[in-house]
Formats: C-alpha cells, structure tokens, sequence
C-alpha cells in the first residue's frame, strides 16, 4: 500500500490539574500528567488502534487531537497542517474533516431532537446554505448506509435500541463525509451480538468511503480485529506501538505480553491451559508516577536503570517500536 | 440429596407498562464443588435467575416455581428464614464492589458485622477473623489497610473486599454477578484467578454469572446459556465451546472477535433482543434464528437431553440440520 501520511502528531502533552484532600484554596494545584508525550503517523485508510486500561490517557489523547482538552505542549500535523496552532474559526473547517463517535451511545445523543435532525445538524452547521430537501436527501442517503430505514426519521433516541444509537451516531459522524473519524470504545456499551453489527459496519464504511480510522477500546480482541496498527498505552506514555499482527504475535514490552495474556480467549481448551502472566499490585498514583519508567513498579525485568532514566519509544525491529530498556 | 435443583423457575415485574417475564421456566441443578456459568446478555435473565433465588427481586417481581438448596425450598421464604441462609450457606458477590460497599463504614466495620451478627462474635475476634481473611485474598497489609474506608481503595482491590466479605462464614455456594465486568482486563485476571484458588481451597461451589465468553472458557465446569429469559442450551463448557447445538450459542461463540484468529469478517446475529414486554410465544429467538420454522415461533421448545453428557438443548430444529 502506497497511502499517503495524513496526519502526524509530535510529543503531544496534556495535562490536568487537580486538587487533593485538605487543600486550600491559594495551595498550588498538582498535575496530572495524562498524556505524556505521545507521537504517531497516521496514513490514509489505516486504522489505529489505541489500547490500554482505565485512566491510561487514551481518550483524552482522542480528545487533545481535535483540541477538545487544551494540550500544553506539541503539534498535531493533519495534512501539514498544526490544528493545535490554529484560531478557533480555522479550527472549525477542519473540524469537519476529523468526526468523532462515543462510547455511550442513548447519551451522545440529544433527546429532544428527532434523528433526523441529530444526524443533520452537523451539516447544518458547517454548510448553512443548504437547502432543505439536499438535507434531507443527505440524512436518507446516510441513514440508508449505516443501516437504518428511512421511515425511522421522526423518532427520538429513546425509542432505538443501543445499537441502533451507535448507528445513529455513526451517520451523523459520517454526513459530512470526513476523512478521519475518531472512535472512543463505540462497542463497549453495547451487547456480543451488537457489537459485531457494528464493528462490521465500521469496516464496511471504512472500505466504502476511504476512511482513516483511530479506535480506541479496553478491549484487545476487537481492537486487534479492526485495526491495522496498535499503540499500548500505560498512565499517558506510549509503551509499544507496531503492527496489529505483531503486537498480538510478537509483543515485546513486559506491560503488553501481560495485557495480552490477560485477555480471555474464549476456547475451553486454550484458556485452561494457558500460562497466565499476572501482574502485581495495582495502578500508581497518577499524580505522583514513578520516577524513570512508570510500569517499573509492576515489572518484573526492572532494575536500577528503570527507576533512573525514562525508556525512549524506539525501534526494535522494522516499524515496531517499544519503550523499554529490556524489552525482548 | 442434591446440591442446588432449580425447577420451572419463573420470574415476573408488573410494571406501568404491564408484566414483563424476566424469566420463564428456568430448570437447572449444580453439584456441590462445581462451577456453573451462566450466560447471556442484557436482559436475558441472568442475574433475575439468581436474585429470586436470593429473594433479592425489586418489591414488584414476583418468583414462582421451586429453589431446593440441599433439599430445603429456599424460594419465597420469608426473610428471617433468608438471613440464616444467606451469607452462611450462600453467599453473593455484585457487579459494583463501590455500589455494594458502604461508603461510610469502614472496611473493618462492615466486615466484623458479618461475623458479629450471623457468628455471635467479640468484635476483637470478628476483626481478627477478618483481616486474615483479607489475608487470603491477597490484600497486601490487611492490618492498616482493614481500617481504610472503600473510597480509598481501587476497583479490583474492592472486588477481593467483597469476595473476603463473602466468604467469612463459609457459605458452600458464592454467587458471583458479572464480578469482574467493572474491571480491566488484567484486574479480571487477577480476580478470577482469585476466585479459581478460592473453590479450590475452600471447596465452594460457584455461579459465576457474566456476558464474556472468555471469561466462562477458562473459569467454569458447566455453561448455562439464556436468551430472553430461556434457558437455550447447558452442557459441560468445553462440550459448548466445541460443539453448541442450539443456533443462538453457535451465533455467540462465532460473534466473539477472538484475539488467536485473524478472520477478516465477524458472523453476526442479524435484529434485536426481544421485548419482554410481550407474551413469550415459540423460541425466544425465532425472530433472529437462519433455522427458523413455523414451529419456531408457535411453540416453546422444551430442554431435552440431545446426545450423552447431560447436554441439553431447547430447539425444534434438529442437530444435524444446523451444522
């Protein structure tokens, strides 16, 4: 595949700042570093996938890309462009090229707003001029692609089901026929069996439509089954970011090898069998990481260096990079 | 004498909008040591399943049918009778270990009430007694931290709270609802790694009830799978796995996507889960089965044994047909 490189973003940092117990209201607040220093390259019709568990940083890395949290430092490059660098009127002609889906499907949508209109005001937004029966042409057009009947125009979330929301938010991401969409775990509120509808229908917009995908979910299989390349994340850094097949075959961080043994295949034969790396203790304070590499805490390779310098991301092999002093 | 024998269990809530029937002629038994999974997704009836038979139903569900827990009909006793059952020969574990903690107790208090109020123990002796428990479910300084109130610990640490808190008066059966569906992945590896050591060491039966096929893979002996409020198959795990005979447990095994598999599409069931707000006429799923015939969706196929092995299957169409 010769795709061209869409966007690239370089060490992007956001971080929050947060009170703790007994402060006063003039004690300086603490940081948290949410996202520390995250780089990538994302080419056209490539999807990424972004994995790691709760409050690792993976969907205000999402949200810091289309400037939704403000970003302290780096540069989010989309077609040469830095969208982190722009007024807030630029920003919005870009906006409509990079669409986002969320995770709960009932509240990402307005209730009070039938689906048609949900579905068009992006377009109502971003095209004023349009004239109505264009609109409306183009919501049918939509809804037909995502799998929903015409006739269902007039009704209000409340009445879909949960899968249905998600394809209700899938048409009103794709009305303004992005190039980039952003996905923040768009399955994981929704059942076995609705799931797959839905990860389907992605794959099938995607071809259809030439779209550039970044999926973030806490689930490895479908993370692994829809995208071409997968970033680890673990408390805001970047552990391991290489090719889906080689994550899943070749995982060479200690904090990847145990996501993946962790993760329940559901075949009696293999999972009784297997030999499980468990990792110990529970996530450190945010707030207050461990110095050098922050999974040394858990980490069973780690000695003297992993508590003193920070492990760069770098190549291992060929487009497979990691970000440890030991890795395999 | 059996362990656990559930027979035509239904469960039923008269709602504003009219009955809806959560569960509908449920039958199933578990021998004493075994694991039992049971399966399903949102609104099968899974969890309704076990909270009739804990007389935990929202005031208006009504159960009918029989629990017989070692011969003694546990179902609709009153709650008195319950409280000498729960906790000391049941016992249950919940999806949100914060939500079923109470914020303002300390962890020490809510554990020495177990004992205090069901063993008749000194406090000095029921916190004692508690902690080496918090021992055994691997919380690390259980002395200090038995005096920390649950805000102040992380979800998976919690979840080893209540599974401790369970098992202080030794039921024989732990009932565990969606336990680990509030976690990550690597936390539900340690807790359900927990839980296998726990039926080991203490010898206690298990239902271990979630929507995560993996999950049942690797952690039970027996599967129960439910849809709209039926139960569709039950068979030994690996039995299911290997070869389901019902067209719903063959659709979920397929919809899975699996991280050791690199099919390009995943198999899907096509519509939606039922209403339960309609009367259940024919198979549940009938609406969504590729088998489907006119039998389907007049008659409720009954649980009959198909081949040896205690497989069970509710399904007019025949095995063979589905393959």
């Amino acid at each position: 595949m010769n795709h061209k490189t869409i966007m690239q973003v370089e060490n992007l940092k956001v971080h929050f700042d947060v009170s703790s117990e007994g402060d006063m209201p003039w004690t300086k607040r603490k940081k948290l570093q949410a996202v520390n220093g995250v780089s990538f390259e994302l080419k056209s019709g490539e999807t990424l996938g972004i994995v790691g568990e709760s409050g690792c940083g993976k969907s205000t890395l999402a949200r810091a890309i289309i400037s939704m949290v403000p970003s302290e430092t780096g540069r989010v490059l989309w077609f040469g462009k830095d969208l982190l660098a722009l007024q807030k009127t630029e920003m919005r002609k870009h906006r409509k090229e990079i669409q986002m889906i969320f995770q709960d499907p009932l509240a990402s949508l307005n209730p009070r707003m039938t689906i048609g209109e949900i579905i068009a005001e992006p377009l109502k937004t971003h095209y004023p001029k349009t004239s109505k029966a264009d609109i409306k042409a183009r919501v049918e057009d939509v809804m037909n692609k995502v799998g929903l009947l015409e006739n269902l125009i007039n009704r209000y979330p409340h009445e879909f089901s949960g899968g249905q929301c998600q394809r209700i938010g899938i048409a009103r991401a794709l009305i303004l026929k992005p190039k980039l969409i952003i996905c923040d775990e768009p399955v994981s509120a929704l059942d076995v069996s609705i799931q797959a509808q839905v990860i389907n229908l992605l794959m099938d917009l995607q071809k259809e439509m030439d779209l550039t995908l970044i999926f973030i979910a806490h689930d490895l299989s479908i993370v692994k089954h829809i995208s071409t390349k997968i970033m680890v994340l673990y408390m805001g850094n970047m552990v391991e970011l290489a090719k889906s097949e080689d994550i899943y075959n070749h995982p060479r961080h200690p904090y990847t090898q145990a996501l993946i043994s962790a993760v329940p295949i559901p075949d009696p034969k293999i999972e009784k069998n297997k030999d499980l790396i468990l990792i110990e203790g529970d996530l450190p304070s945010p707030i207050n990481p461990p110095s050098g590499c922050v999974f040394r805490t858990r980490c069973k390779k780690a000695q003297d260096i992993c508590s003193q310098e920070k492990p760069e991301l770098k190549e291992a092999v060929s487009s497979h990079e990691v970000a440890c002093h030991f890795h395999d | 004498m059996s362990f656990l024998e559930v027979n035509n269990l239904n469960v039923e809530f008269n709602t504003a909008d009219g009955i809806v029937r959560a569960v509908n002629n449920v039958n199933f038994s578990l021998e004493e040591g075994k694991i039992l999974a049971i399966v399903g997704e949102s609104g099968s009836g899974k969890s309704q399943t076990v909270f009739a038979m804990m007389g935990l139903l929202d005031q208006n569900g009504r159960a009918t049918g029989s629990v017989k827990f070692e011969d003694q009909e546990i179902l609709n006793l009153s709650i008195s009778e319950l409280n000498l059952i729960r906790s000391e020969k049941i016992a249950m574990i919940f999806q949100d270990p914060m939500t079923s903690l109470n914020p303002y107790m300390k962890i020490s208090e809510q554990m020495a009430e177990v004992l205090i109020h069901h063993k008749g123990l000194s406090k000095t002796d029921a916190i004692n007694q508690s902690i080496s428990m918090l021992d055994a479910v691997q919380i690390p300084e259980a002395k200090n931290l038995i005096r920390m109130y649950p805000h102040e610990f992380s979800g998976g640490m919690r979840q080893r709270v209540m599974i401790a808190m369970s098992l202080l008066c030794n039921p024989k059966l732990l009932i565990a609802d969606e336990p680990t569906t509030a976690l990550d992945v690597t936390v539900q590896a340690q807790i359900m790694h927990l839980l296998s050591d726990i039926q080991k060491e203490f010898g206690t039966s298990i239902i271990l009830i979630t929507h995560d096929l993996g999950v049942v893979a690797g952690n039970s002996d027996d599967t129960l799978v439910m849809y709209g409020g039926q139960v569709m198959e039950i068979a030994e795990t690996e039995l299911i796995y290997a070869r389901p005979t019902h067209p719903y447990t063959q659709g979920l095994i397929s919809a899975v996507p699996r991280l050791d598999d690199n099919a390009e599409k995943l198999k899907t069931i096509q519509g939606n889960p039922p209403d339960a707000m309609l009367d259940p006429v024919g198979c549940p799923f009938s609406p969504r089965c590729k088998f489907s015939k006119d039998i389907c969706s007049n008659q409720t196929p009954e649980l009959l044994e198909a081949g040896e092995n205690k497989h069970f299957r509710a399904c007019h169409v025949a095995f063979e047909e589905l393959l």
